[in-house]
């Protein structure tokens, strides 16, 4: 499968542009209590981090941070072309509660948002759950929206949205390629 | 049963014998050597093929009675006669064993009911071939063996197999022994080298045979008795053999086509079709035993066909019984994988085995029974184990492709087996 | 997995064994969870096929399959039903009965999980057999040994003990000098197999035998000791307890010869006072527990990479 870019969608200033956003959505809707920050592996964990570290910038919220590998809960195992690999898992060790905010990159079938609530009830019972993501992409085969949305953008099936961030990428930018 | 062979290659290194000339066979007995014509009487056209003496597989398991799921006196008689095989000696730890006169005679009757291929049982050397007491080998003799063996066993007492090396000499008979010390073998189930180290099997180590062919050697010496070693398998043993043979000693010795074929690498991924007694050795010993056929320390060729029913070689390989079948491809095997002179070929398939067992000769002479082996040292052809006339299936040659077959097989004058494929 | 069967680790290549370890590492941390469970296995059916007896190894591979979700069954073939004619063709037939997705066997004969791995559709995980391999065993060693050591390269590992008869020791053996560590097997002259030095086909050179114990330890960054079974002093292998512990038994005094940072490893069960003293098996550098819980990581790696998909 080759994939072909068709755009540029964001560069780097506008994505920390669109980052601080959220941060301020978050921090707009946060009412004092405790927050974690779940990042879902891969890119949502470097997003969690940033997330969390304008956030403590820009009102002293302090919050913790947790990576979520949602391979093992996955229920569409059997239609993913090579097997995943599975990475970390680290929750901080008291859930019960507590806030999360399930961080994500791209928000597509909703199969993964699935998979991670799944896991997350394994770890606890949370006071909420709710979910930020840089890219909204349509085409939802599971009635689960977004709380905090970077950008939403119409696209076909035969695209992908590839959010690249330097801490994985070696770069900051979004493209939307296709596949040919 | 008459028959005329015609234009067929004869030879006959006993007798002296290689000319194209015509056989006739009257009433089951060789009538004439020579140009021939009679034309009322069915003709065997023998254009292109070689006429010898009936093959003679002296170390064969035929497993009547007891277990006869594997096979039968009728059954491995197809399938010895499909091998180009005139006869065969039938090893006697069938069960119960033939340590005793009526087994003998009953084999022989058997024999002589269903099987197109001549029978002639050996007996036990010992009680149950338990290795105790002696059997009684006299009263065999009267019914009919040829030769003594606890065969699957060694006679491991050495007093006992003095005894036997001295009484069998009443009777001419010769003393075979299948040789492993199994104190030193014990658990073994594959050659002790390199491969039974990477699969993790227990080994049997080449001191087995080693130890107890050195010690039969000299009781043999001591005594003066007839000894026949059984399926030699080690450089060692070969070696020893031969010195014996310089020194005068009444002594020969066999070899099994695989185990001048295959090496213990055959077992791979734990393949049954690969354990056997004595087991598949080395490179280094398959060498040794192709210089012991070509320089004349070793006597015949004998399968040790040892037929077991497929259900028993379907186990892990520790618990699968030792053994393959052998009678059908032997003959192929000696001609694709030795490159022997064709009157030494016969001489280890019909020569030496006569002379080793206690039996009355048959060759290309007048007056001999009409047994006679027809060999194509050109034939291509495949084995197909599905196609065998054994009643088991454990070969590990299936699909194996040879140059050099039996194409007939003449038993009392009467056209046993024939492929004209 | 691309293999259908993990039967020993010879016939692995470095990346596949990494694929294991990295995913073991990943799914560690699910023993500490309050809830030890993930979704991933269910509806698979795992049948552990112990032919010879092991609570150890047979408890591992359970606890693995019930975290991943799976059904889990464990059948003891007891020698009776060995006895009774049952072939290994009826129990690979009775797997596929079953649907079985995964059968764990355990044997006392080498070979047996690849015959029936010949005869069933199901994937076959070896659990051990006869003195030929125990792939899972020198997985979860080289997790132990990755985790305390930060790699499986360049390291001297002594293994002492009964090898000729051990099946643990072939499999490390096979492992660490695929990664390029250098492996001491050390054994009485009587428990070192024959044409041990043409066991590998590759990185033989980093395969060295020795009858001394000595020797072995000498600077080594890891000392796995093999488990004695008593059986062999009816079989003359070794005179005695007593002789065997003076000449192979691992003691302080003797473990000080290695490296100060050795680990000390075992495959258990430890006999005290045979192959170790309880001094050294429960002391600082003794990683035997760590070995104990890397063998369920490395057991829902497998399950996982296996039937997981």
């Amino acid at each position: 499968m080759t994939l072909k870019t068709n755009y540029q969608l964001m560069n780097a200033d506008e994505m920390r542009g669109t980052l601080d956003r959220l941060a301020d959505e978050i921090l707009a809707a946060h009412d004092g209590r405790p927050l974690v920050l779940v990042g879902i592996q891969r890119r949502g964990v470097p997003m969690a981090q940033r997330l969390a570290k304008t956030m403590a910038e820009k009102a002293n919220v302090q919050s913790q941070l947790g990576i979520l590998d949602i391979n093992l809960y996955r229920d569409d195992l059997t239609h993913v072309a090579v097997q995943p690999i599975v990475r970390r898992t680290e929750l901080p060790p008291q859930i019960d509660d507590k806030d999360v905010i399930l961080i994500d990159d791209v928000l597509y079938t909703g199969r993964t948002v699935g998979a991670a609530l799944r896991a997350l009830t394994d770890f606890g019972r949370m006071r909420t759950i709710q979910l930020a993501v840089f890219v909204d992409r349509g085409h939802r085969e599971l009635p689960v929206e977004a709380n905090f949305t970077g950008r939403k953008i119409p696209t076909k099936d035969n695209e992908v949205v590839e959010v690249r961030l330097t801490e994985v990428d070696g770069e900051d930018a979004i493209y939307v390629m296709e596949t040919e | 049963m008459d028959l005329v062979i015609k234009s067929g290659r004869l030879i006959d290194p006993a007798r002296g014998i290689d000319a194209v000339v015509d056989v006739v066979v009257r009433d089951g007995k060789i009538a004439s050597i020579g140009k021939a014509n009679v034309p009322d009487i069915p003709q065997f056209d023998a254009t292109g093929l070689i006429v010898a003496p009936g093959f003679f597989d002296i170390h064969v398991h035929l497993r009547e009675p007891g277990t006869e799921e594997a096979e039968t006196i009728a059954s491995g008689g197809a399938a010895a006669v499909a091998g180009g095989f005139a006869a065969v000696a039938a090893m006697p730890n069938t069960k119960p064993p033939n340590d005793n006169p009526s087994i003998t005679s009953y084999i022989i009757s058997e024999a002589r009911r269903s099987s197109p291929a001549l029978v002639f049982p050996i007996g036990a050397v010992t009680r149950e071939q338990k290795g105790e007491t002696l059997a009684e080998i006299g009263e065999m003799v009267e019914a009919g063996i040829v030769g003594i063996s606890d065969d699957g066993k060694p006679v491991m007492d050495g007093r006992l197999f003095r005894r036997a090396l001295e009484y069998a000499q009443l009777f001419n008979l010769p003393v075979i022994q299948h040789c492993e010390d199994l104190n030193l073998s014990k658990g073994g189930v594959m050659h002790e080298g390199v491969y039974s180290t990477r699969l993790g099997l227990k080994g049997i180590p080449s001191s087995a045979e080693d130890t107890m062919v050195s010690r039969d050697l000299i009781l043999a010496e001591t005594t003066g008795g007839k000894y026949h070693v059984a399926h030699l398998s080690t450089r060692r043993a070969v070696e020893m053999v031969r010195q014996a043979k310089a020194q005068g000693l009444n002594i020969t010795a066999e070899v099994t086509p695989h185990h001048f074929t295959l090496t213990d690498a055959a077992v791979a991924e734990y393949d049954t079709n690969a354990k056997m007694n004595p087991p598949l050795r080395s490179q280094d010993d398959v060498d040794a035993l192709r210089k012991g056929i070509a320089d004349g320390t070793i006597d015949a060729i004998a399968s040790d066909h040892a037929p077991h029913h497929s259900n028993l070689k379907m186990l892990e390989f520790d618990r699968a019984p030792f053994g393959i079948t052998g009678l059908e491809t032997a003959v192929g095997l000696a001609f694709t994988e030795l490159q022997l002179p064709i009157g030494r070929l016969i001489e280890m398939f019909a020569i030496n085995p006569q002379k080793i067992m206690r039996v009355a000769p048959w060759g290309l002479f007048e007056g001999s029974g009409a047994h006679l082996t027809i060999l194509d040292p050109k034939r291509q052809w495949k084995f197909d184990v599905s196609q065998s006339r054994s009643k088991s299936r454990n070969s590990p040659f299936h699909g194996r492709e040879m140059t050099g077959k039996a194409v007939a097989t003449i038993v009392h004058g009467k056209v046993v087996y024939e492929d004209r494929s | 997995m691309k293999r259908k069967d993990l039967l020993g680790i010879r016939e692995l290549e470095c990346g596949e064994i990494l694929e294991i370890l990295d995913t073991a590492e990943s799914m560690k941390e699910l023993s500490s969870r309050p809830i030890k469970k993930v979704p991933t296995l269910r509806g698979k059916t795992i049948i552990n096929l112990f032919f010879e007896a092991s609570t150890r190894t047979r408890t591992s591979f359970e606890i693995a399959g019930k975290w991943l979700s799976a059904d889990v069954v464990n059948v003891s073939m007891s020698n009776s039903s060995v006895s009774k004619g049952e072939t290994l063709i009826d129990t690979a037939r009775t797997l596929d009965s079953m649907s079985a997705d995964c059968v764990v066997i355990r044997h006392a004969s080498s070979g047996a999980p690849h015959t029936i791995a010949r005869m069933t559709k199901a994937r076959v995980i070896n659990g051990g057999d006869g003195a030929h391999e125990h792939p899972t065993q020198a997985l979860l060693d080289a997790l132990t040994i990755r985790q305390h050591k930060s790699g499986l390269s360049g390291l001297k590992v002594a293994i002492v003990g009964d090898i000729a008869h051990s099946r643990v020791a072939r499999s490390n053996i096979h492992l660490l000098t695929k990664f390029g560590s250098d492996v001491w097997a050390c054994s009485a002259p009587t428990l070192m197999p024959v044409k041990m030095d043409e066991l590998l086909t590759e990185n033989q050179e980093r395969l060295h035998l020795t009858h001394s114990m000595d020797e072995a330890l000498d600077q080594a960054d890891v000392i796995m000791m093999l488990r004695v079974q008593f059986e062999r002093m009816n079989e003359s292998f070794f005179p005695s307890v007593r002789e065997y512990f003076r000449y192979y038994g691992l003691s302080r005094e003797r473990a000080t010869r290695a490296k100060p940072e050795a680990i000390i490893m075992h495959p258990g069960p430890i006999n005290r006072g045979v192959e170790i003293t309880s001094e050294v098996a429960d002391g600082p550098f003794s990683v035997i527990l760590d070995q104990v819980a890397s063998g369920v990581a490395v057991r829902m790696a497998i399950l996982y990479l296996m039937v997981g998909v």
